[in-house]
């Protein structure tokens, strides 16, 4: 056991190193340079570049070097120093910019994932127990249209609905009074009555997916002799569900934690543009449109760490709960 | 009874033997065609792609075409009966403008007292059928091409958008192909090399997937069409943009080519081929691949609606296509802004064909798959 989360553990930190590696090549694809942007914002504030300077400038940032050294040479100012280079369009650190944000998108993202968690239990429940009632064919067709409507054109059609229908406006995370304003209750109410429509546009997709895995799981159970020798020894039928075929069919809850999340990470991305949320998001858009690969590029690198991880304490947690995965 | 035994008896055989001489492909669609929800879908996207096709005959104006004095005009509804009596073709009011009188703003209102009377295959804007057939001849429109026909409203500029939602299925439902077809390339490639030949070059494979399929989806399509050249003619970007679509579809295909071929491999069948001195790349495509390509249709079909979503996402954002090429996410780029659309709600129109593609694929995709295995 200890054996094979040490594994995977050693098999994360390579996978890592790719990405970072990937990441660091993408955001060397656009044409030009670090130093070139630098240059021309220089000049636009009115101060010449001569050539001398250049050079030295292209020395100091090591741009004259191959690419692995220029790679190496950014990794280890992350992994030392936790310093992710600079953002040109606001001439500041990116690691200043980007942590909020982050926190935001996990905080979203983990919201999501516990309302689709409390959405699909139930769900999932009944519909299994009550195969082709009406409600089972209902709640399939609602998880279909839930997949089928993307959740950034839902949250544009509900902010529609929310400005011309009720009038309010369904964006932000805070009202514009408490934006500012330090934390109280009562903007710890306003949060809350913003932070309803990212949760549920982020989750229908993923609620609609767990409850189809989970109802054909506990299905699949509910079919077993051992089912019906306990129900044949008289035990009630709610203990007998709840006792066993429902514990035996909650690993797509934790596999969520692989298959949701990051999806919901990734969807957060697009749906915060839209709903205007202080997460990953929009300053993430903007740098890409502004060609501020620095910036772009380690919100894409934090992105995947939170994707690996993700992935890495699902399977730690699946090994741990059900022995009947093979740790080979 | 004796007589009719027979006869009964020859007809089960008849049945029989259709279905055991039938080829994989016939078998695979007499199944499909039993999933009902499929086969509706399947027409509805068939009508889709046939509408795009002739968008130009289709579409009732040139899509570009700006009529300044129409601008943020609303739908004009189809007029079949009004107290004149009933009317085939159907016909449409046209507009009175109007100025609000506190925001000065100047808006549209249909209007009973304008008249026009539409006809089918009617005269009107030029357009080139298939790319270089000239013809002016549309599906429908007014006697004068001149007079306002906007069955979905106009856009800020004035521009028909039924014409410009016709002619963004164009790019839209073609986009998503060209991208499943370029993962499919690459997938078969990668995959099967990974599957035949294993070792280091399987290892190697197969950690690239791993790390592809580790990064969040949308954030690295993102930043790929941020990379994409800023001066990149039109046909330029729409390939850049599908060959950044198959850059995460491609590891979908391959993961299941690999297992294909790893299972296959020890096959007999496989086994006899080998035996008797067939080329190993005879081996993969006549013998490996038609096993298992049915499975593989089966799940390309449901990547394709996450494709033509991406799309759409991407463009929306403004890092997908930019106008003037039109799709169905350029023409989404500006419902960003919550007061226009307050305003002008049929600019969201575009929502519509997008959500009825994804679930006709969605539908035909999940019939294909429980009829990709014709033997189970």
């Amino acid at each position: 056991m200890l054996g094979f989360i040490l594994r995977r553990i050693l098999l994360f930190i390579p996978t890592l190193l790719f990405i970072s590696i990937l990441v660091f090549f993408l955001i060397q694809l656009p044409p030009g340079d670090y130093l070139d942007t630098l240059i021309l914002r220089m000049q636009e504030s009115g101060s010449s570049v001569d050539a001398e300077t250049e050079a030295l400038l292209r020395q100091r940032y090591a741009l004259d070097q191959p690419f692995l050294s220029q790679y190496a040479r950014w990794i280890s100012n992350i992994v030392t120093e936790g310093d992710f280079g600079r953002s040109f369009n606001w001439n500041k650190p990116v690691s200043e910019l980007i942590w909020s944000r982050l926190g935001w998108t996990l905080a979203i993202s983990l919201g999501s994932l516990l309302f689709t968690w409390a959405l699909a239990f139930p769900i999932a429940i009944y519909s299994a127990t009550n195969q082709y009632s009406l409600f089972d064919y209902f709640f399939s067709f609602l998880g279909f249209i839930g997949l089928a409507i993307p959740n950034f054109l839902l949250a544009l059609v509900l902010m529609w609905i929310g400005f011309s229908v009720f009038g309010v406006s369904m964006g932000g995370l805070f009202s514009s009074e408490f934006r500012d304003a330090p934390w109280s209750i009562e903007k710890f109410i306003d949060f809350l009555s913003h932070l309803w429509v990212p949760i549920v546009v982020l989750g229908t997709a993923g609620t609609a997916g767990l409850i189809r895995t989970m109802r054909a799981n506990l299905l699949d159970e509910l079919n077993k002799p051992y089912v019906e020798a306990a129900r044949a020894k008289g035990l009630r039928e709610r203990r007998l569900i709840w006792k066993y075929p429902v514990r035996v069919a909650l690993n797509p809850f934790i596999s969520s934690l692989a298959t949701i999340l990051p999806g919901m990470i990734s969807g957060a991305t697009i749906v915060s543009v839209v709903l205007n949320l202080p997460t990953t998001g929009p300053l993430m858009l903007d740098a890409l449109l502004e060609q501020d690969m620095f910036l772009a590029g380690s919100f894409l690198l934090m992105l995947s760490l939170f994707t690996l991880v993700s992935t890495l304490v699902s399977d730690i947690l699946l090994v741990l709960v059900d022995p009947r995965i093979r740790l080979d | 009874m004796l007589r009719s035994r027979p006869a009964s008896q020859e007809a089960l055989n008849k049945a029989d033997e259709r279905q055991l001489t039938a080829s994989q492909w016939q078998l695979i669609w007499w199944r499909f065609r039993k999933h009902r929800a499929a086969m509706i879908s399947l027409a509805v996207l068939l009508l889709f792609y046939f509408v795009a096709l002739f968008a130009g005959f289709f579409a009732p104006r040139d899509p570009a075409r700006v009529d300044a004095q129409f601008a943020q005009a609303p739908p004009q509804p189809l007029v079949f009966i009004d107290e004149t009596g009933f009317h085939f073709p159907p016909i449409v009011y046209g507009y009175v403008g109007e100025r609000d009188p506190k925001t000065l703003r100047k808006f549209y209102r249909v209007s009973a007292d304008d008249r026009h009377q539409l006809r089918f295959f009617v005269r009107g804007d030029p357009y080139l059928i298939l790319g270089f057939i000239e013809s002016d001849i549309h599906f429908i429109g007014a006697d004068d091409p001149d007079s306002p026909l906007f069955l979905l409203g106009t856009d800020l500029l004035g521009r028909d958008m039924l014409s410009r939602v016709i002619y963004g299925g164009q790019v839209s439902l073609t986009v998503g192909l060209v991208g499943v077809f370029l993962s499919l390339i690459l997938g078969i490639l990668l995959g099967g090399v990974s599957g035949y030949y294993g070792g280091w070059l399987d290892v190697a494979i197969q950690r690239l997937i791993e790390v592809l399929r580790s990064i969040p989806t949308i954030p690295l399509w993102l930043t790929l069409s941020a990379a994409l050249p800023r001066n990149l003619t039109q046909l330029q970007m729409y390939f850049g943009i599908t060959i950044i679509l198959s850059f995460i579809g491609w590891t979908e295909v391959a993961r299941v080519v690999r297992g294909k071929f790893m299972s296959l491999r020890n096959e007999d069948f496989i086994l006899a081929a080998r035996t008797i001195g067939t080329p190993r790349f005879r081996i993969i495509y006549r013998h490996m691949v038609p096993s298992f390509i049915s499975h593989l249709i089966a799940a390309l079909t449901l990547a394709l609606p996450i494709m033509i979503l991406s799309e759409t996402a991407l463009s929306f954002l403004g890092l997908g296509l930019r106008p003037p090429t039109i799709s169905w996410g350029t023409l989404l780029d500006g419902t960003q802004n919550l007061n226009a659309i307050a305003l002008t709600p049929w600019l969201l129109l575009p929502v519509v064909p997008i959500i009825i593609t994804v679930l006709a694929f969605n539908f035909v995709g999940d019939g294909l798959r429980d009829a990709a295995d014709p033997y189970a």
